[in-house]
């Protein structure tokens, strides 16, 4: 019995030691950045990895989700003769809800995984400890551009998710349809507003794409070295990752629209 | 060169998110460039804003000429406060016209019409509305039906 209250009190205190040391990697990557010059090529790599070799599979999950939605407006709002209200709905709920969470999900499975990964392996190859044999911070030269690579991606991508969605709401709803394509967009436009719906959205990718790429990149410098250690550190950065933007996605949006 | 093709593709890659944010802004928010209009604010007293909110329309002859800014109570006459902002090019309104609260289609979104007097003196910035006119609400409508029935 007391055996399980002090293996419970560990586990406790393991994650909030855990929690601790991921705040304090935080600072220590945000401050630690590299002089500007040095750092540009990195970070243009990196955003090369996370950013454009993601920019495909938002492309064309944007495409597909904005069809899904002007198909489901349309086949219930049609029955209240409101089909117009279906380019206000697909706008609304892809900028914002659907395109910074759907982004921020995706990005965690297809960028935030292969950053644990990366940096997992390299501490297990003892990459890590021999570039600070020779004198360079790992925080500053593999960890710092990658944070900042996805902090600005995911934004850009969670933009890009919405107008392409936009276009393919109303590819079906207007070209397929044959909702009134003047009364689909007036109706878009009056009801979305630049400041309170754009904007926030954008808010809510930032906030994302920094969560996302910190426990990404946590896990990833935090891993056991061996090869299970890694695959495990993978797969707590997509769980870890889609809770917490699942969860800060209520969060923010009781802040933004819920008049709390 | 592969370093190259790295680079242009990252610049396209900021372009686009640049681009896309514009084309959200402009396309779907309906954000025009000229935002800063100038308007001048006036006053209406209700006894019923039905379900009028900030940012509902303000039109006259079904042109958009401004937007409700404000709602509250006033403590004084127990009655509706409704502020508006009205564009500046709009300074025709004369003192006697008139604010009513109408509904766009059947159950649609509730907007302020406003129609004008024939008084020379005009409307100014912080000006009240003397003539107003409620919102239709239903229940009372039907009240009223029921009650008449009801006597005859």
């Amino acid at each position: 019995m007391v055996e399980l209250i002090a293996a419970t009190g560990r586990a406790g205190l393991n994650r909030v030691a855990a929690f601790g040391r991921a705040a304090i990697f935080l600072m220590q990557s945000l401050v630690a950045r590299p002089a500007p010059l040095q750092m540009l090529p990195l970070l243009l790599r990196q955003i090369y990895v996370v950013g454009v070799q993601s920019l495909i599979i938002i492309i064309v999950s944007g495409l597909f989700i904005g069809m899904v939605l002007g198909l489901q407006g349309y086949t219930i709002l049609v029955a209240y003769g409101s089909e117009q209200a279906v380019g206000q709905m697909v706008a609304l709920s892809l900028v914002r809800e659907l395109a910074p969470v759907v982004t921020a999900l995706l990005f965690a499975g297809r960028a935030g995984s292969a950053l644990t990964a990366e940096i997992g392996l390299m501490k297990a190859t003892e990459q890590l400890a021999s570039l600070e044999m020779i004198g360079v911070d790992p925080l500053r030269r593999i960890v710092a551009p990658r944070f900042w690579a996805g902090f600005l991606c995911l934004p850009i991508l969670s933009a890009v998710f919405a107008l392409v969605g936009v276009y393919g709401g109303a590819l079906v709803g207007v070209e397929w349809l044959g909702i009134y394509e003047g009364s689909f967009w007036a109706n878009m436009q009056n009801s979305v507003d630049f400041f309170d719906d754009v904007l926030n959205g954008c808010i809510k990718a930032v906030v994302f794409g920094f969560v996302v790429t910190w426990i990404a990149v946590y896990q990833g410098y935090d891993s056991v070295p061996t090869s299970e250690g890694i695959s495990q550190a993978t797969t707590r950065t997509v769980v870890y990752a889609s809770l917490a933007v699942l969860g800060l996605d209520f969060v923010l949006t009781a802040l933004m629209f819920g008049d709390l | 060169m592969r370093l190259r093709m790295m680079e242009i593709s990252v610049g396209a890659f900021l372009i686009t998110g640049a681009l896309a944010l514009l084309m959200l802004a402009l396309n779907v928010s309906g954000l025009s460039l000229s935002e800063t209009k100038q308007s001048y604010t006036l006053y209406a007293r209700f006894e019923n804003i039905g379900g009028l909110t900030p940012r509902s329309k303000v039109t006259m002859s079904g042109v958009l000429v401004g937007k409700v800014v404000n709602i509250s109570l006033d403590p004084e006459q127990l009655m509706a406060l409704v502020e508006m902002e009205v564009d500046s090019d709009v300074n025709f309104l004369s003192v006697d016209s008139s604010a009513s609260i109408l509904t766009a289609g059947l159950l649609g979104e509730k907007y302020i019409g406003v129609s004008p007097g024939a008084e020379d003196e005009m409307l100014k910035h912080g000006d009240m509305f003397e003539d107003t006119q409620s919102a239709l609400v239903l229940e009372e409508l039907v009240g009223k039906f029921l009650f008449n029935q009801a006597s005859d």
